[in-house]
């Protein structure tokens, strides 16, 4: 089953809309709760991310049986040094950002801890590609 | 799946409901169907919250209470009064009135509920800090929370302070009381005023507990008619029983909203009433969205228990005689003029060893099947319904809205022809008759609504 979501520039009013739409999703499909709780974090860490660095983007859910695959594609500016934005307290995020309670550095840590699979593209200047999957 | 079936106090008189669609319409967990002309409801979903009583304009919603002669069963009839009962009288009718008058009309021994104030919050300290992993820990005051909880947030059952209410330390309370003055446990009744449904249904299926620790429950506007009549028709010359004096002045406001939140020790907790502000906030929690909190009070109704359905007179008036209670109270307290070790603090130990329920288990009224594979096909079926159906949620299918419908398709319950958009197409398409879309409606609505309205004289 597939599904898409738009994320839009600098709506931190609306972090965690898509989240929440999978989360109510998966708890019709009887998902183990705790799976459940490690997609919504991974998610909304994403769409925050999305807000925050990128100008809004695009999820596309796919679930089957056998789990979730999640991917948030956005045109923004790219990750500069993708090991370095893997760590925890690292943050580009500007002061305007912080000053709302987020870019403390735990998006994409908290992301990598909640997930099966995690795999990044991203091309400075063209954008970020980022595919999650947890397996039910 | 396995069907459980809860006791629910809120009951449909199916003779007095006129099938209107306002209960359906006002149901947070959207456990209401209009079918053959009457308001029916989904046991599994129901959680006892009593929006549906109430907004019905035909009384046809009621809540089932036990036979009042019940307490003559026992020689010891222990009535458990709580604060929000006193509130429900003017100022100038004194407490130890209203006990006098309950003695008269046939309780043997009073206790006041929020007597276990102070153990209660106890309890919940040893509790929290037992269970530090599962914040923010939500308290289980009131029982259509934890019921709303189970049905519909089952991912934060743990988060749930798994411990008895106060109205169950002070039943222990009472009885250990009387048993220690040599009263056979046979012989004890307690009884519980009840200011709402949910606490009803609490008492006859206990969330974690085998049994209740309560032997009955009297609905307080029941009682407050009773009392009332007594009070008017009373001899002033009567011998007034001098009130317990075992509640503190803290403990007299717990029921109301801010009650448990201003007796929290922590650091940051929230007080949220009314029961669809508490489900839009536990959304959140759920999301992890809300850091750092350590305890929440939740309540279903707005102001706490003096907006319980079953209170008499306007909650802001109850809310407002219950703090000035506890504001005279206070200054007493202040004045050094009343006890403040109470008798209850003896039973202290007794009482917090008895403190733990059993663990409270979720039972999701989301899921749609139990297999991922059947559930992921009826998901799949109930967004290609949904994508047909007109999005007015006009409430003529006996559903609360389009999506509600959808899902009872998908799940048998419903059919799509009972959506009044569609029928008009299928008779227009000439596969359906006017007969057969009339006999649809009459299936939901009862055939009264589909008489001959238009050449009625």
């Amino acid at each position: 089953m597939h599904f898409e979501y738009t994320i839009l520039d600098n709506d931190f009013a609306n972090a965690g809309a898509a989240s929440s739409s999978i989360k109510k999703i998966l708890k019709q499909l009887n998902i183990d709760a705790k799976k459940i709780k490690r997609v919504v974090i991974a998610v909304y860490e994403a769409e925050v991310n999305a807000i925050a660095h990128a100008n809004g983007g695009t999820i596309y859910v796919d679930i089957d049986d056998k789990g979730i695959e999640v991917t948030i594609k956005d045109s923004g500016p790219g990750i500069a040094d993708l090991d370095l934005a893997m760590q925890v307290g690292y943050s580009t995020a500007s002061q305007k950002v912080r000053e709302m309670g987020f870019g403390a550095g735990m998006g994409l840590p908290n992301i990598k801890n909640n997930v099966d699979l995690l795999d990044i593209k991203t091309e400075v200047g063209v954008g970020t590609q980022i595919k999650m999957v947890v397996n039910f | 799946m396995a069907i459980t079936y809860f006791y629910h106090a809120l009951k449909i008189d199916r003779k007095r409901c006129i099938g209107c669609s306002h209960c359906m319409k006002n149901c947070p967990t959207e456990a209401i169907r209009v079918r053959d002309g009457v308001a029916t409801i989904y046991e599994n979903r129901c959680i006892d919250c009593g929006e549906c009583y109430k907004v019905c304009p035909s009384g046809a919603i009621y809540v089932a209470q036990d036979d009042f002669e019940r307490i003559y069963d026992f020689k010891r009839r222990v009535i458990l009064v709580p604060s929000v009962f006193l509130g429900q009288f003017a100022e100038d009718v004194k407490a130890s009135l209203v006990y006098t008058i309950l003695l008269k009309i046939g309780f043997t021994d009073i206790f006041e509920v929020e007597a276990a104030a102070p153990v209660y919050s106890s309890a919940k300290t040893f509790y929290g800090n037992i269970h530090k992993a599962n914040k923010p820990l939500i308290s289980t005051f009131c029982p259509a929370v934890v019921r709303l909880i189970q049905v519909k947030f089952p991912s934060l059952v743990d988060n749930l302070i798994a411990i008895k209410a106060p109205v169950d330390f002070t039943a222990m309370y009472a009885r250990k009381s009387l048993m220690d003055s040599g009263v056979k446990e046979e012989d004890i009744g307690i009884f519980y005023i009840t200011p709402c449904a949910a606490k009803i249904a609490a008492v006859k299926t206990p969330v974690g507990e085998n049994k209740s620790l309560v032997n009955g429950v009297i609905n307080m506007d029941f009682l407050f008619n009773k009392v009332s009549k007594e009070l008017k028709q009373r001899d002033k010359s009567m011998p007034v029983r001098v009130a317990a004096n075992d509640v503190t002045s803290d403990g007299l406001m717990l029921s109301l909203t801010n009650g448990e939140k201003r007796m929290a020790l922590c650091k940051k907790s929230y007080a949220i009433d009314e029961i669809r502000n508490v489900s839009e906030f536990l959304e959140k929690v759920e999301n992890d969205e809300i850091e750092g909190v350590d305890f929440l009070e939740l309540r279903a109704c707005d102001q706490g228990c003096p907006g319980g359905i079953l209170t008499c007179g306007n909650r802001f008036i109850i809310r407002e005689r219950i703090m000035q209670r506890a504001r005279k109270l206070s200054e007493r307290e202040r004045n050094g003029e009343v006890e403040k070790q109470k008798e209850i603090s003896k039973e202290k130990d007794f009482l917090l060893e008895r403190m733990n329920v059993g663990r409270i288990l979720p039972r999701s009224m989301m899921v749609l099947d139990e297999n991922i594979s059947v559930a992921l096909q009826k998901l799949g079926k109930i967004r290609e319904i949904e994508s047909r159906l007109p999005q007015t949620d006009c409430c003529v299918c006996g559903a609360p809205t389009c999506h509600a419908l959808a899902e009872d398709i998908a799940m048998d319950k419903a059919q799509l022809s009972d959506c009044v958009f569609i029928q008009r197409n299928l008779e227009a398409r000439k596969s359906m008759t006017t007969e057969n879309a009339i006999e649809a409606m009459q299936k939901i609505w009862g055939k009264d609504k589909l008489k001959d309205y238009i050449y009625k004289k």
